[in-house]
């Protein structure tokens, strides 16, 4: 069966110097080195699966989700989503995706009703047939009826996340990206966009992708885990499979990177990449 | 047909969106207008100062109807360049780039939805302007050949829309100094234009760049349909030269746009961090 994501060989790096590079090229001066976001990723990921990649912030995990997400092109290897490439064909690749990332990115001075009906009418989603499902889903959201209609800068980051997550499940993705999503929320609201994660597992024929550092979430929601540091696959296998006995998933993250989980929420990094 | 359908409801997502953003921050919009009223206002009255500094009589009257027309008419132009330049820069400020950029449309539907907007909210905003201006002068407009000045407003917009295009790629380039440079951008074409003055007054070096700036031919236009009621045919050798560099600025800018937008994407510049 085809994969849902296939990433063979992926390679990103940046360059530090930016447009400064080229003058520096130019001008027969130094270059910085390049800063190796991802090496040779190799990842196959099945329908159907709850996907985690888990990593201390600038370990290339949400180089990885943007990659994907075409939201970067990469330097070389190759990235197929459902048989799609995700640089020759992003557009097709981008009808069946969506991505939650760390920060709910909105217009915060529009609603949840305005911010997602933009995005119903941008995926060519009918006006009567949007309206019905942002209702729905934000109240399953359990989203007040009168916060629907209210900035988004009057609610929690709890409950803005939710509605980013509302918004990802508006374009009915078969894919789903999850790019940290509970990074920075209280326990009750992780909770709860963590049981969405399930029910969406549960119930929709999608795929999920899930960065994270909470192991935890992690070993809870995902079918299969990658350990990545530095931008290399250090270990993919069942949560189970890579503890040992006695050892909790943190720990075996430990003894697999040499140093515990770095957090810096809710920070993606500086690479335009980040974590 | 349907996709063309798709894209162009999505196109018209942007025009609503930004529309609802504009209200709701319709604080800012009252400082802004109060601000473009007060800044008209304050050129108009030059004419009259001008008679008292002068010491002698002219046609002040005359005067005021070209410094309103260029005050108002640059309102006008310089409101759809800033809307249509910033496109990127706001996506980036709401924090919304990516997600608008993940969208399965084409770029040239958001650059679309963008510059609708920006014609469609410059327009109104310049027509409070005139209106209020126009009461404080008590402007004799019966001459005025509005259709004409239309007309013109319309066609000379395209060919500012190529230049802003094109200015929207900057940030997409420079995180930092995109945005600035859009605004040396716009403080040139106010020099070279014409907008105050007639362009002969310019050195001659100067007054080479107002060949190019699309600015330069609405101004004229402009001025001829409602200082003169100039017919809308007698009005057409002006639209060659704006057709012209909308012919050579559209697809240009719309070409620098989507090489910016790969350079961003492989530099991992599309998001401003940190």
């Amino acid at each position: 069966m085809q994969p849902a994501v296939s990433i063979d060989h992926l390679v990103k790096q940046f360059d530090p110097a930016g447009f400064g590079g080229a003058w520096r090229r130019a001008l027969g001066r130094p270059l910085k080195d390049p800063i190796v976001a991802l090496d040779a990723i190799n990842v196959q990921v099945q329908r159907g699966e709850v996907y985690g990649i888990v990593g201390s912030n600038g370990s290339g995990k949400s180089t990885l989700a943007r990659v994907v997400a075409t939201l970067l092109l990469p330097d070389s290897g190759s990235v197929q989503v459902f048989g799609h490439d995700v640089v020759r064909e992003a557009r097709t690749v981008r009808r069946f995706m969506n991505r939650v990332s760390v920060e709910a990115s909105f217009f915060k001075k529009l609603s949840p009703l305005e911010n997602l009906t933009f995005t119903g009418r941008i995926y060519g989603l009918p006006a009567g047939e949007a309206h019905q499902q942002i209702f729905e889903i934000l109240k399953r959201l359990d989203i007040e009826e009168k916060a629907i209609r209210r900035p988004m800068d009057q609610m929690s980051r709890g409950q803005q996340q939710k509605v980013a997550v509302a918004r990802a499940l508006l374009t009915s993705p078969v894919l789903l990206i999850l790019d940290e999503p509970t990074t920075g929320l209280d326990p009750r609201s992780k909770r709860e966009v963590q049981d969405f994660v399930r029910e969406v597992r549960d119930t929709h024929d999608a795929t999920v992708i899930l960065m994270t550092h909470d192991m935890d979430e992690a070993e809870q929601l995902c079918n299969r885990l990658a350990v990545i540091e530095k931008g290399r696959i250090l270990v993919e296998d069942k949560p189970s499979a890579l503890r040992r006995e006695g050892e909790t998933l943190e720990d075996a993250f430990i003894r697999l990177t040499g140093h515990a989980v770095e957090v810096h929420e809710p920070d993606e990094g500086a690479d335009g990449g980040g974590g | 047909m349907v996709p063309l359908r798709r894209e162009v409801s999505a196109s018209y997502a942007f025009v609503e969106r930004n529309f609802r953003a504009v209200r709701r921050y319709w604080g800012w919009e009252v400082v802004f207008l109060f601000h473009s009223i007060v800044s008209a206002l304050t050129v108009a009255y030059i004419a009259p100062g001008g008679v008292v500094v002068a010491g002698q009589q002219f046609d002040a009257d005359r005067l005021i109807l070209f410094l309103v027309v260029g005050t108002v008419v640059w309102a006008y132009l310089d409101s759809v360049f800033d809307s249509v330049a910033f496109m990127v820069s706001w996506e980036r400020w709401e924090g919304t780039i990516e997600s608008t950029f993940m969208a399965p449309i084409r770029r040239v539907t958001f650059i679309a939805g963008s510059s609708a907007f920006a014609v469609l909210y410059s327009f109104a905003r310049a027509v409070v302007i005139l209106v209020v201006v126009a009461l404080f002068f008590n402007l004799d407009l019966a001459a005025a050949n509005w259709v004409g000045a239309f007309a013109v407003l319309a066609i000379g917009s395209l060919g500012l829309l190529g230049i802003g295009i094109m200015s929207a790629a900057l940030p997409l380039l420079f995180l930092e100094r995109g945005s600035q440079m859009t605004v040396v951008v716009q403080a040139s074409l106010l020099l070279v234009s014409g907008v105050y003055y007639p362009v002969e007054v310019l050195p001659d070096w100067l007054e080479w760049f107002s060949v190019i700036s699309p600015a330069t031919y609405v101004l004229n236009a402009m001025r001829a349909a409602v200082l003169d009621g100039v017919t809308l045919v007698d009005l057409l050798p002006h639209f060659g030269p704006l057709l012209l560099i909308t012919a050579v600025t559209m697809p240009l800018g719309v070409w620098v746009f989507g090489w910016a937008e790969r350079y961003a994407l492989r530099h991992g510049r599309l998001k401003r961090s940190g």
